[in-house]
């Protein structure tokens, strides 16, 4: 590659890019610093170990921000009337072209060093599976992602206008905030807290002081108490956590309708992230009410999109939520308005499912929890009789939760047709309340196992090329739910039903 | 719904059946798949001497399930598997136990794709992949002949390209 600058329609990277890397390994080498100074004193006096020391890390500082030198004079990228191109590498030259019409994403993420210094990195992807159809801009100036975002996501004004909102659609509501100690995330962290000590005082060849200290606290109280409190612990833990994520992730949160129909979420108190989602792409919302926000009566809302980013990085950073845990109401109002409807189809009346479904739900939780049951007390029966006590206190703890969950999951189970909706809803820990856009629909599936024939149910699957790629309603009634997919996009199934009278 | 009460509706079987030949192409696979345990069991149990019992016993018993399944699973995929293409849709029945029914509109499938194992080239059958937008949408006939396999993968082909629409 030439190393003439480059003509006028290319534009480079921000030149910081070599600060920010620098500073980052910076960071990591001042962490690794001390251990190893420590470690050299024994051979060393003190002047001479830091000397060495600073000797290395200036070195390894100096090879990490000459490569991120190179690797910006050999970066560059043109947006051209037709194509995106991007061209990169270290030491092999990797030649990138996208279409400008495929593209269906531009998000923006700067963390906090690029913050300070006013750049981001842009995510631009066509949605498709794999990195290969994402380009990434590793940093630009802010204006410049900004420009680019506008640029790339310029289309003409599609949506049609008026009858709802532009504009904010919602803002962050602090006190939201106490959804976030009820969600899985909370005791996740307190066991990886727990975790974390036990390797970091491993690491540093402390454990068995730790867990010493840990036995000497508690030499008077009787085991039980202890187990009590240390899992009390590990909880707050993870609630301190779960607090802190929140903040992390959700700070400056706010969702916007941009003229020419495009969603944008904003938000992140360190990392900040700027999403886009295009109207044209949407299929709908994606309510979901995992159980402890639940029984808080809130809810979360996802967006059912096809081409959102689907590389690694975008993958673990909920893209597609459109609202974080909030009230039921304003989740509600938030998909209505999302939407352009009037009312959110999340919420319309849904046709309840048999109660032979009821029945279904009921045998495989009780046969999930018994199963253990059964065999602590196959083994009690066999070994000792200790293990028929506690097969006794596990069934006396999991039936009463199994059939407990089986009830919610039947009460869960939902479908209904609701303007240019369709809705689906199930699940119990995560319950998941799906409007599909009935024009998304892209195939039908309907599943019947022996048992399901022998009741009169079956599953029907509107298969989308949005979202998860699949809604299902479970167990419905076999001649309602056909009847329901059939009205649900017309023409499509009607042709491969059978009707005849009942009793027939 | 008006017409939901007081009928019954069910999903009607597509008209066609697969070729005759797929009952033999599923019974070489499940020959080969209970050979592939039942062999190496078989084998072992004559080499070993102190565990010979313990090794044909469960020999015995995936060989005479394997055989069951040979002469049995055919057959009835054989009555239950049926495809069907109209106009605007590619309908297809799956499963005896775990019954499947699928439909892909003509107007919402991206690509159509013809596959030929070395067991389907040995019976002259081939399978056709018709694949959506969606990533769990595909419709898949096997078990058809491959000439008719390679008329239907070109009328398919045909009729999507002149339906308008990016299928999404």
């Amino acid at each position: 590659m030439s190393t003439a600058a480059p003509p006028a329609d290319w534009h480079r990277l921000d030149p910081r890019t070599v600060l920010v890397t620098a500073l980052v390994v910076a960071g990591v080498v001042a962490g690794a610093a001390i251990p190893v100074t420590l470690g050299l004193t024994r051979w060393s006096s003190l002047p001479v170990a830091v000397l060495q020391v600073l000797a290395g890390a200036l070195l390894v500082i100096g090879v990490a921000a000459g490569a991120d030198r190179v690797r910006w004079h050999r970066t560059r990228y043109r947006i051209g009337t037709e194509r995106v191109d991007l061209h990169t590498g270290l030491l092999l030259v990797k030649r990138r072209s996208l279409a400008r019409s495929r593209i269906r994403t531009v998000d923006l993420t700067a963390n906090l060093m690029l913050r300070l210094l006013g750049l981001v990195t842009v995510r631009i992807g066509t949605g498709e599976q794999g990195s290969e159809s994402t380009l990434v801009l590793d940093p630009v100036t802010r204006a410049e992602g900004e420009r680019l975002r506008l640029l790339l996501l310029e289309r003409a004004a599609t949506a049609s206008p008026g009858v709802h909102r532009e504009g904010e659609l919602a803002v962050l509501d602090p006190r939201w905030i106490r959804y976030a100690p009820v969600s899985f995330v909370a005791p996740m962290l307190g066991g990886a807290a727990a975790g974390a000590v036990m390797q970091v005082s491993d690491w540093i060849g402390a454990q068995g002081q730790v867990i010493e200290w840990v036995g000497d606290r508690f030499r008077e109280t009787p085991l039980l108490w202890t187990i009590i409190v240390l899992v009390l612990a590990a909880l707050v833990a993870g609630v301190v956590g779960a607090l802190g994520l929140w903040i992390e992730m959700w700070w400056n949160y706010r969702l916007e309708r941009e003229a020419g129909g495009t969603l944008r979420v904003r938000r992140g108190l360190f990392t900040s992230r700027s999403i886009s989602v295009e109207e044209a792409r949407l299929r709908g919302v994606d309510l979901v009410e995992p159980l402890g926000v639940r029984l808080l009566g809130a809810a979360r809302l996802d967006a059912i999109t096809t081409g959102l980013a689907k590389d690694h990085e975008a993958r673990n950073a909920d893209h597609n939520t459109l609202l974080p845990a909030a009230p039921r109401t304003r989740a509600d109002s938030v998909a209505a308005d999302v939407l352009r409807e009037p009312d959110t189809p999340t919420g319309a009346a849904l046709t309840p499912h048999p109660l032979a479904a009821r029945g279904r739900r009921l045998r495989w939780s009780l046969a999930a929890a018994l199963a253990p049951v059964l065999i602590l007390t196959l083994l009690g029966a066999l070994l000792t009789p200790v293990l028929l006590w506690i097969a006794l206190g596990c069934a006396a703890v999991a039936v009463p939760v199994a059939v407990a969950l089986a009830l919610d999951a039947y009460r869960a189970l939902g479908h209904a047709l609701s303007g240019r909706y369709l809705v689906t809803r199930s699940g119990t820990v995560r319950r998941s309340t799906a409007a599909l856009e009935r024009a998304g629909v892209i195939g039908w599936t309907v599943k019947q196992s022996v048992f399901q024939r022998r009741a009169g149910l079956l599953s029907i699957t509107a298969t989308t090329a949005a979202g998860g790629g699949a809604y299902t309603a479970y167990d419905t009634d076999a001649s309602e739910g056909l009847t329901f997919a059939a009205d649900a996009v017309p023409g499509l199934l009607e042709p491969f039903l059978e009707r005849s009278p009942k009793g027939a | 719904m008006p017409q939901g009460e007081g009928e019954t509706v069910r999903l009607r079987p597509p008209r066609n059946t697969l070729n005759e030949r797929a009952v033999g192409w599923w019974r070489v696979q499940w020959l080969l798949l209970t050979a592939l345990h039942v062999v190496p069991l078989a084998v072992l149990g004559a080499l070993i001497e102190p565990a010979r019992f313990w090794l044909l016993l469960p020999a015995a018993v995936l060989a005479v399930a394997g055989a069951a399944a040979t002469v049995l699973f055919p057959l009835w995929w054989f009555r239950t598997h049926r495809w069907e293409i109209t106009d605007d849709a590619v309908y297809v029945r799956t499963g005896f136990f775990w019954q499947e029914w699928r439909i892909a509109p003509m107007s919402r499938i991206q690509t159509v794709d013809t596959v030929r194992g070395p067991l389907e080239q040995l019976f002259r059958l081939a399978t056709v992949t018709v694949t959506t937008a969606s990533a769990k949408g595909a419709v898949r006939i096997q078990g058809l002949d491959h000439e008719l396999a390679a008329d239907l993968a070109g009328q398919l082909t045909r009729i999507t390209r002149d339906t308008p629409g990016d299928a999404t």
